[in-house]
């Protein structure tokens, strides 16, 4: 009883707070909103038992939106709120297709004849999380690996406001670099 | 609680997350409404794990696979909202039109 008061709180402001992300007048505002909104969306996750799984959605999206907090204010207008602030294109469309997919994927949610629960969890769904990646699961963890480390490269060049281009020119070969401050090992 | 509920808060948060994908103008604001579709995943991960199948691990690798990737999207996003305003003080979509024509 107290599980499902819980999971029905939690949902309500979930679904609340993500509606504020897009209503609210300030950036910070909208930022801090979507974080209240993950952790409303991650307790449920610890009621159903994964408390790693929820406990790491929880703090990763902390850190996250204090992250996307200073993009927000380094990069946006208006991030304090001190002016009404709206920014959207074609609201109406985007709504009724919003609602649309709500309506069409609610309906099926009720309606689909899901199928029974099979077998109970382990004792320790955490350890049978980790035994997967490590085991059965290994290319999922190799992918998830590949993946971090492609984003960590792809994540600085793009960043970067100096690229090869502007270092070195359009010839391949061209050497030395094109620095404002010389440095490095013999260049 | 039952399979359903959490589908149904699934279903809300992907609703909520497309409405800000599809309306939004400010790139950041866009990739707020992509990380609420793909929290959705994650609830509705969870909810199968628990309600289908939860002898295999295989729910619980498809939200770490899900909380993976929006950490990705985010990084990537904010990587391409820094270039793309470099090159040319662009922060919302329709000012970058440059392949319309």
């Amino acid at each position: 009883m107290a599980e499902a008061v819980i999971f029905w709180v939690c949902a309500a402001g979930a679904v609340a707070t993500g509606v504020a992300v897009f209503r609210v007048d300030s950036m910070a505002r909208a930022t801090f909103a979507l974080l209240a909104s993950f952790v409303f969306a991650a307790t449920p996750l610890l009621l159903l038992g994964l408390s790693y799984l929820g406990v790491l959605v929880i703090l990763m999206m902390i850190m996250e939106m204090v992250v996307m907090a200073i993009f927000m204010i380094m990069l946006m207008m208006n991030p304090a709120g001190l002016m009404p602030m709206s920014m959207v294109h074609n609201r109406r469309g985007s709504l009724a297709i919003a609602v649309g997919t709500f309506v069409v994927l609610g309906a099926g949610v009720l309606l689909v004849d899901w199928p029974q629960r099979a077998g109970t969890p382990p004792e320790d769904v955490t350890f049978a999380l980790g035994e997967a990646l490590m085991g059965s699961h290994m290319l999922v963890m190799l992918v998830i690996g590949l993946g971090l480390f492609a984003t960590i490269v792809s994540a600085v060049v793009l960043a970067h406001p100096r690229g090869r281009y502007d270092r070195f020119g359009d010839d391949l070969r061209g050497r030395p670099a094109d620095d404002p401050i010389r440095g490095g090992v013999g260049r | 609680m039952t399979l359903q509920a959490f589908l149904l808060l699934a279903v809300a948060l992907l609703a909520v997350g497309l409405y800000g994908a599809l309306s939004q103008q400010s790139i950041v604001m866009i990739m707020m409404g992509l990380e609420l579709m793909v929290n959705a995943v994650i609830v509705a991960g969870a909810a199968f794990w628990f309600f289908v199948s939860p002898a295999q691990p295989d729910g619980q690798v498809v939200v770490l696979v899900a909380v993976t990737l929006m950490a990705v999207e985010m990084a990537m996003g904010f990587a391409v909202a820094i270039a793309i305003f470099r090159s040319g003080e662009i922060d919302m979509t329709d000012m970058a039109a440059e392949l319309r024509d």
